[in-house]
């Protein structure tokens, strides 16, 4: 239990994916305008991960990986060419199928992301979630735990990000660097400051 | 090669530079570029990547119908990722060891994408796959510019070759760890954008409150 309260910690913080594997920045600088639409992306981005990495985890170990259709009968088969493929798949699919299903049920959160859903399809931070779950040979209960803990620390770098860009609009900044350049070293500041949760073990 | 064809190669190298001007591609960008190895060959994999999936892309464009247009792009894309990282297994395998995920996320990568999307679905193969070509090239100037500074001040060295000689070593410079740590690649693209845009006013963006002078009240006399 324990491994995984320490994995989850570590998933938020220590190896936030965002702010020290760089994924998603794309819509992480896009979308970092409004603490409202931030928060809303990060809401999104946690179910759409809390679910695909899990889902791409059976499919990795029952069906992907090397000798896993060994309950087959062909145990010397690897369909591992086939992963990338395989997982964004899953990852489009999860994400058509959350979108209908809250339009049918949950009209009012489908109208506040609105847009959001169908990019999180394109958002690096979800296929690479799944490529590190593979690449760190995560079981099941693991894969669970890191999902919903990359999540969470990707939707707290976009809205802390957010809450300092609304602040920063109001400075008076060189014209060169005004928006974009800005932002960029506003998430440099940031991540040397998650860098002081590196080395943290419970 | 006509004269748009140069034009459709070399503008988005400068004027309209994948990275710097339409913030697309910078997800896996910067993770890779502390050495100088790792950096070339990604920019390798993800320029033929994006070459041939425009032309691809393009090829099939009118058969394509719209409403699943994103899956059969996906498809195309996701399918030369897996050609190019099996290469990089079988040719380099310590390289795509330090790259890790990263060729992988090739795939999710705008650059494909947003080139797909926007460029591919509405011309024809040629163009289309030098605009891919154009951007991949115009992706690496970036990231070669990054990566050399990020090698050369960070270790000393550029592709593994010492340069600068150590202080430890027994020479004069003392490297700055800062370079080597992924935060400093903000900073440097940060930078990168401010010089382009003083280099080029046109791509200055404008602020959304500008400072208030107040007048000077007037002193009755």
């Amino acid at each position: 239990m324990i491994d995984l309260v320490n994995l989850f910690i570590k998933a938020v913080f220590v190896e936030n994916l965002a702010l020290t594997f760089f994924l998603g920045m794309c819509t992480f600088l896009a979308v970092s305008k409004k603490i409202g639409t931030a928060l809303g992306l990060g809401i999104a981005v946690v179910v759409v991960q809390s679910l695909t990495i899990p889902i791409n985890n059976l499919i990795y170990r029952f069906l992907i990986r090397d000798g896993a259709l060994a309950w087959a009968g062909l145990s010397e088969m690897s369909l591992d060419f086939l992963g990338l493929i395989t997982y964004i798949s899953v990852i489009a699919a999860v994400v058509q199928v959350l979108e209908m299903f809250l339009d049918r049920y949950v009209p009012s959160l489908y109208n506040s992301l609105g847009i959001f859903l169908p990019l999180i399809t394109v958002n690096c931070a979800i296929l690479g979630g799944c490529l590190f779950m593979v690449e760190r040979d995560y079981n099941f209960s693991e894969s669970v735990t890191y999902g919903v803990g990359s999540g969470v620390g990707w939707a707290l770098a976009i809205v802390a990000m957010a809450g300092v860009r609304e602040k920063l609009k109001y400075s008076d900044i060189p014209a060169g660097l005004q928006g974009l350049g800005v932002a960029f070293i506003t998430a440099g500041l940031m991540a040397l400051g998650f860098m002081a949760f590196s080395g943290i073990q419970l | 090669m006509s004269y748009e064809h140069r034009k459709i190669l070399i503008d988005p190298i400068v004027d309209n530079n994948p990275v710097i001007l339409q913030v697309l591609g910078i997800c896996s960008a910067l993770a890779v570029t502390s050495k100088l190895s790792t950096t070339i060959t990604m920019c390798i994999a993800l320029t033929v990547v994006t070459a041939c999936s425009n032309a691809a892309i393009s090829v099939i464009r009118n058969h394509i119908p719209s409403s699943i247009r994103i899956i059969v792009q996906m498809t195309i894309i996701s399918s030369l990722v897996i050609v190019t990282d099996q290469f990089i297994k079988a040719y380099a395998f310590t390289i795509s060891k330090d790259l890790s995920v990263f060729v992988g996320l090739i795939i999710t990568n705008c650059i494909v994408m947003g080139r797909a999307e926007a460029y591919a679905m509405k011309h024809p193969p040629l163009p289309s796959f030098l605009d891919g070509l154009g951007n991949g090239l115009g992706y690496s100037a970036l990231l070669m510019v990054i990566g050399v500074i990020r090698e050369l001040l960070g270790s000393g060295s550029l592709f593994g070759y010492q340069i600068l000689l150590l202080e430890r070593d027994g020479g004069w410079y003392v490297p700055n760890g800062l370079l080597l740590l992924p935060p400093s690649a903000f900073f440097l693209i940060g930078m990168i954008i401010w010089v382009v845009r003083s280099w080029k006013p046109a791509q200055v963006e404008e602020p959304e409150y500008r400072i208030y002078h107040a007048p000077r009240p007037e002193v009755a006399s």
